[in-house]
């Protein structure tokens, strides 16, 4: 097990570099010019060749690539071009709002999203399984925005019970974290929700015929016992896959419930240094996606020995 | 493993009611004092308000640093740091007492010096502070109170360059960070003004925070724009970044924030709408907009083809197009803003009413040959996004040939600045907006600079022009400087440096136990009361 994990996490380092040379590459092919936006507007051409020479954006980009790529070889991810802040500083500050949202929208999609998808599988056909398969397709086609704003409107403007929009640190206290993401982990939780409570019911429809369904009850297992205990978990793998996979989706794009909800996390982060072509920033940044990416993956896999013991590394 | 759901179910509860008992703990926690909390046109991600114009960052200077002199709400220029100040009668000394006890906010007292060096790295940024330094024989601090500033010629450039309202303003700050290169930004960032920043507390894409400063000596004049007393009477301001206007909209409706400064127009209604906000139009003087021309890319290497813009186009289309609503944009002819001394139609009497025959008329004159117009579109900001498309529009009735390309505004301000032929990469005209506060007069004004290369992007090159802006640099007399104002205009007119598409108003919107916020070229937040 511990060599498999060692292989896969020695696996990743081509599979960032290419990201690395792709993301280098793509945003010096980027229109905008990182100098001028830092420059302002009543400054000269004089002005912001000055201020693209400092920056070294002025060097051909094989130069500036082997430069980024030596001080990310010895773990120096730079400085921000903009904060004027270390890079490794500004994503830490970032981490914790992000990996929150993440974390409760995918602990919201999954305490009511897998019951749901287990009770349609065995309600199959019946009123509450079409309930459950309509909510589902309403959840994929309503965009994330417009849920956001009319849970805004309803609980936090007419009902005035949770806050409009911030962040709060967990150090600063659980309640107050928690309060503030409700709203957008709900916004959020609503696509998740459909997902895994599709996958939730096809898996589970899948191992309800099996031959040991049927022993379990003939030998008088209570039903609630017969779905949670012995289909549920020989349908966990493909369910463990999409909140896996979930979870890093939101780590990498909560960007429009970040903006939404003014959560201070990497999606606004992104945006902000998109827009203000902080190379630098946008580098490390997606570098750090493609790792969690990989990561997580390799965490799905390893879960899936938790559920089927088949499985071997 | 047999799951025990009594346990579940017991710990579930304990954790909500945990959660409850911590919520009440945390929301004390949050109280603090009279914190005031405000949504402000942009995030703040750079600090030197030398090193860029970014208003964003000039509002930030006015938070913490404090300058010699200070633009009333007359439009005159006040003492502020200082207490007294003389001009001889050859008018070539200017002698500036600085006032008692005036403290950096590390308690160190403010000395001439510290003035200076700020007044030198102010001047070799800002247009205006180059052109007074022209003047400059030499700067001294004959002592620790006193600053002397020694002309080769007559200028009235020194008060109204010290005394500037907009960026770049010339906050002053300890020698030691003066000294930075200006090209560099500086990393300490200790003023002498009504409030501390908290640098630990800076989170970028969070928030921003001042504190009171408790040791800040306030004039004793009332306060009055951006000069008097600056009295602070709350213990915190916090910036809050709400990038989303609708969010920041529904934050003031539900009482999570107390002020933004620059609310989206189409969002007016919706914050007018209710009785717990109230519209308030904090810049008197407002913004115009501008149209910026590339005189160096044919066929606008012309001025009679560049001419035809001002007849092909009218304010009201625009000011419609992107304001909407005639309460918040006024038609203004005049380049130096109405209502404020230099303003005056000349030169554009006949202009700017859409008068296409004259444009047509210009164009034929020009030889203008059916070469695409490169007009560069911005596509994110909302006060921007409609103005190229009606500009297309105006130009296409007039005989232009229009390539609108859209891109967003920061794509924009790189493009812009590339002198590359216009179907290569570079561009033929673009639109932007100005605070009028930054164009009150032709040195000020950076899109009247018409010294070819050394001019902001653009690039128009034109001797008459410069010799106008020489003059009126160093004439003293109020009288004549208006008349100087009046040929720059005139001269504006023929060789089109850019065009003036309109006036229009940004009011903020704030709650009801919001009281005296002053109007003032830039948001200031000393004065302001909370309840």
């Amino acid at each position: 097990m511990i060599a498999y994990v060692l292989r896969r996490l020695v696996a990743t380092i081509p599979v960032m570099l290419v990201v690395a040379v792709f993301v280098f590459l793509m945003l010096r092919l980027s229109p905008a010019d990182p100098a001028a936006i830092i420059a302002g507007d009543s400054a000269t051409t004089e002005q912001v060749a000055q201020i693209r020479s400092r920056l070294g954006l002025d060097q051909p980009i094989a130069t500036q690539f082997v430069i980024w790529f030596g001080k990310l070889a010895q773990g120096d991810l730079g400085e921000s071009f903009f904060f004027k802040k270390s890079i490794v500083d500004l994503i830490s500050e970032r981490f914790e709002p992000t990996l929150s949202l993440a974390f409760v929208t995918i602990l919201i999609a999954v305490i009511v999203a897998v019951p749901l998808g287990v009770l349609a599988a065995y309600k199959q056909g019946s009123w509450i399984d079409r309930l459950v398969m309509g909510f589902s397709v309403l959840g994929f086609s309503v965009p994330v925005f417009v849920v956001g704003y009319l849970l805004i409107y309803l609980f936090a403007i007419q009902l005035g019970w949770l806050p409009v929009q911030g962040y709060q640190r967990i150090a600063q206290g659980v309640g107050g974290w928690l309060e503030r993401l409700i709203l957008p982990a709900l916004t959020l939780s609503v696509i998740y929700i459909a997902l895994v409570a599709r996958m939730t019911r096809t898996s589970v429809l899948e191992v309800l015929s099996e031959d040991y369904i049927r022993t379990a009850r003939a030998k008088g297992q209570i039903e609630l016992k017969v779905l949670f205990r012995h289909a549920l978990k020989n349908a966990a793998v493909p369910i463990v896959t999409v909140v896996g996979l979930g979870v890093a989706l939101l780590i990498g794009g909560v960007v429009v419930t970040e903006s939404v909800y003014t959560i201070p996390g990497l999606g606004r982060l992104t945006v902000d240094a998109v827009l203000a072509r902080d190379y630098p920033v946008i580098q490390a940044i997606i570098l750090l996606f493609s790792f969690i990416y990989v990561l997580i993956n390799l965490l799905v896999d390893l879960t899936y020995t938790l559920f089927d013991p088949r499985i071997r590394y | 493993m047999t799951i025990n759901w009594k346990s579940v179910v017991a710990a579930a509860a304990v954790s909500v009611a945990a959660t409850g008992a911590l919520s009440v703990a945390s929301t004390d926690a949050f109280a603090q004092g009279k914190t005031l909390r405000v949504v402000m046109h942009s995030d703040l991600k750079i600090l030197d308000p030398i090193w860029t114009t970014a208003y964003i960052v000039r509002n930030h200077g006015y938070m913490i640093y404090d300058t010699l002199f200070a633009t009333d709400a007359n439009g005159e220029i006040k003492p502020q740091m200082v207490d007294k100040y003389e001009v001889s009668s050859d008018q070539l000394t200017h002698t500036m007492t600085l006032r008692d006890g005036l403290l950096w906010h590390d308690g160190k007292p403010v000395t001439s010096e510290d003035c200076v060096a700020s007044i030198k790295r102010w001047a070799a940024k800002d247009a205006m502070g180059q052109k007074m330094m022209s003047f400059v024989d030499a700067i001294s601090s004959p002592d620790a109170k006193t600053i002397v500033i020694k002309l080769k010629s007559p200028t009235g450039l020194v008060l109204a360059g010290l005394g500037k309202p907009s960026s770049n303003v010339p906050f002053m700050m300890p020698k030691r960070v003066a000294d930075t290169d200006p090209n560099t930004q500086i990393s300490e960032f200790i003023g002498s003004g009504p409030f501390v920043f908290k640098q630990d507390e800076w989170k970028p894409g969070d928030k921003t925070v001042y504190v009171k400063f408790d040791k800040y000596k306030p004039r004793s004049e009332p306060a009055s724009s951006l000069a008097g007393g600056k009295v602070v009477n709350v213990d915190r301001v916090e910036w809050r970044a709400i990038s989303d206007q609708q969010q920041a909209a529904n934050a003031l409706l539900a009482g999570e924030i107390d002020i933004i400064e620059a609310p989206t127009h189409d969002l007016l209604p919706l914050l007018k709408a209710d009785k717990n906000i109230a519209l308030y139009d904090w810049n008197p003087l407002g913004n115009q907009y501008t149209m910026r021309i590339n005189s160096t890319q044919k066929p606008f290497d012309n001025p009679k083809i560049r001419q035809a813009l001002w007849y092909a186009f009218n304010q009201k289309d625009f000011l419609d197009a992107t304001i909407g609503n005639p309460d918040y944009y006024k038609e203004c002819k005049p380049m130096f803003i109405c209502g404020t001394p230099l303003a005056t139609d000349k030169g554009l009497e006949d202009k700017l009413s859409s008068n296409f025959n004259k444009a047509r008329e210009l164009l034929k004159e020009g030889g203008y040959d059916g070469t695409p117009i490169v007009l560069l579109h911005s596509t994110d900001l909302a006060v921007l996004t409609n103005l190229a498309p009606v500009a297309k529009s105006l130009m296409e009735k007039a005989g232009f040939k229009v390539d609108m390309q859209s891109m967003d505004w920061q794509t924009v301000v790189a493009r812009r600045v590339k002198k590359d032929p216009a179907n290569a990469g570079g561009w033929h005209a673009m639109l932007t907006s100005w605070v009028s506060a930054d164009i009150l007069n032709p040195v000020a004004a950076a899109f009247f600079n018409a010294s070819c290369d050394k001019a902001p992007f653009g690039w128009p090159c034109d001797e008459a022009m410069e010799k106008l802006r020489d003059d009126y640099a160093r004439e003293t007399d109020p009288a004549r400087q208006k008349e100087i104002a009046a040929a720059v205009q005139v001269r504006a007119s023929e060789i089109t440096t850019h065009i003036n598409l309109g006036q229009w108003y940004q009011p903020g919107a704030h709650r009801p136990n919001v009281s005296g916020w002053l109007k003032a070229p830039a948001p200031v937040f000393w004065n302001i009361t909370l309840k």
